[in-house]
């Protein structure tokens, strides 16, 4: 799933005109992380993925830059803080804005086929479709 | 050289769609629209033509040409409707540029409507300048990913000749100071990079280099991280003079915490620190005196080049 079709499905607005992202529309998205606890987002690789969270301060950045992920989506129309937005901007992580609450959006994006980032081995049925 | 690049936009030509490089803000007039206006709506937005849209459908489009030809007609009064183009060729967001391309090249037209599938709306406009302007963009992006390659090829220790070849990294970590926290693990994720190490390796350094850097920062009065690169190995040292871990068993347990709340809010000291920095490392040593300090060392180990493609496998995902 392409970023820009991930900002469609959530009704994003993009914070790229100020962190310079603009061509970054066509990233590929592969899987999402929804979560506002850094320490767990942490223990998964963000390759590829894309990061749901309420949290708006300048450590979600440094999270998504050291774990490799495609961009920052903030839900519930929360905007993130300057330093935030300047730390993205510095990094080239693209930053989106949805009016949505995470679990809605989290529910827009499984539905259109976005797999979670953390399968857990864990789970009885992701081991059992293995 | 310039034959690659050519083969590189002609990929680039299919791969990208319409969507990607229309212009989304169009402007349009309605077919009512006198033809007198259209020189100020076109010279005001430096536009040689527009789409005539009436009711959110596309009727026409109306160009420069047509309102050249109406100004040698005598500059009759007549609205957009009787001059314009009503034989629009069209195309939808989602088809490749390619499409775009030869629907230009072949109409002779300077721009195409871009319409939605599913509704059949007007969304953007492109024209060639749109075309150029997004493969150029991601051309860019192209040669900024083969410019990273190529550092990552050129391995640094394979060019050194000795019996041991070591580089050290030293950062200092302010403690209590939250906003510059994470500022080492991204010198040193992006220092990595430029020395060739693969993406996973550099990963997993960078992880368990920000959880060491936010213990220090949260917990402590500041302390150095130290980084030694050797060929196939990434070794990381963490000091600081206290207050020191009473019980390490209990601070290695997932979920165990004594961070205070403030941290907790801005979404860390869930207990997963160490835990995850000892996930990210090959090994781990961490010792630690009450009121004098603790050194966490941690090394890691490259992925071998034949296995490195593609495998996210050592990082847990």
């Amino acid at each position: 799933m392409k970023l820009d079709e991930i900002g469609t499905t959530l009704e994003a607005e993009w914070l790229s005109d100020r962190t310079g992202c603009h061509d970054r529309t066509g990233a590929e998205v592969l899987s999402c992380h929804a979560s506002d606890l850094m320490s767990d987002v942490l223990t998964s690789t963000g390759e590829g993925s894309l990061l749901l969270t309420g949290l708006t301060n300048a450590q979600v950045i440094r999270v998504a830059e050291v774990a490799d992920f495609v961009a920052v989506c903030f839900v519930r129309g929360k905007k993130p803080q300057p330093e935030a937005l300047q730390l993205a901007g510095e990094r080239g992580i693209p930053l989106l804005v949805t009016p949505l609450s995470m679990y809605d959006a989290c529910g827009r994006l499984y539905v259109k086929g976005l797999p979670g980032g953390h399968r857990a081995k864990e789970i009885p049925s992701w081991r059992a479709r293995k | 050289m310039a034959g690659k690049e050519v083969t590189k936009t002609q990929e680039m030509i299919y791969e990208l769609q319409v969507r990607e490089v229309m212009t989304r803000k169009v402007i349009a007039v309605a077919s009512a629209t006198l033809m007198g206006e259209l020189r100020g709506i076109l010279r005001d937005n430096r536009i040689s033509g527009t789409p005539v849209v009436d009711d959110g459908n596309l009727v026409g489009i109306v160009s420069i040409e047509d309102f050249i030809n109406w100004m040698s007609d005598g500059r009759p009064r007549c609205p957009v409707a009787d001059r314009m183009t009503r034989q629009v060729r069209t195309i939808y967001d989602d088809e490749p540029l390619v499409q775009a391309v030869n629907k230009l090249e072949r109409s002779g037209f300077g721009r195409l409507p871009v319409l939605e599938r599913e509704t059949g709306r007007l969304v953007g406009v492109i024209t060639k300048g749109d075309i150029i302007g997004g493969l150029l963009r991601n051309l860019e992006v192209d040669y900024r990913n083969a410019e990273r390659r190529g550092a990552r090829s050129s391995h640094i220790f394979e060019d050194i000749i000795a019996d041991r070849s070591l580089l050290r990294l030293e950062y200092q970590v302010r403690g209590a100071d939250f906003g510059r926290a994470g500022a080492s693990a991204s010198g040193l994720k992006t220092s990595l990079g430029r020395l060739g190490i693969d993406p996973q390796t550099t990963r997993r350094v960078a992880i368990a280099t920000y959880e060491a850097e936010m213990n220090l920062v949260v917990f402590t009065e500041g302390g150095r991280i130290r980084v030694e690169v050797e060929p196939g190995l990434i070794r990381l040292v963490v000091e600081d003079n206290g207050p020191g871990i009473p019980d390490i068993e209990q601070a290695l347990q997932p979920g165990f915490s004594t961070a205070p709340d403030w941290v907790r809010e801005l979404g860390f000291g869930a207990g997963m620190g160490l835990p995850n920095i000892q996930k990210c490392s090959d090994r781990m040593r961490l010792d630690s005196t009450v009121g004098k300090g603790t050194r966490l060392e941690v090394e890691v180990l490259m992925e071998r080049q034949d296995d490195a493609e593609g495998s996210g496998a050592r990082t847990g995902a």
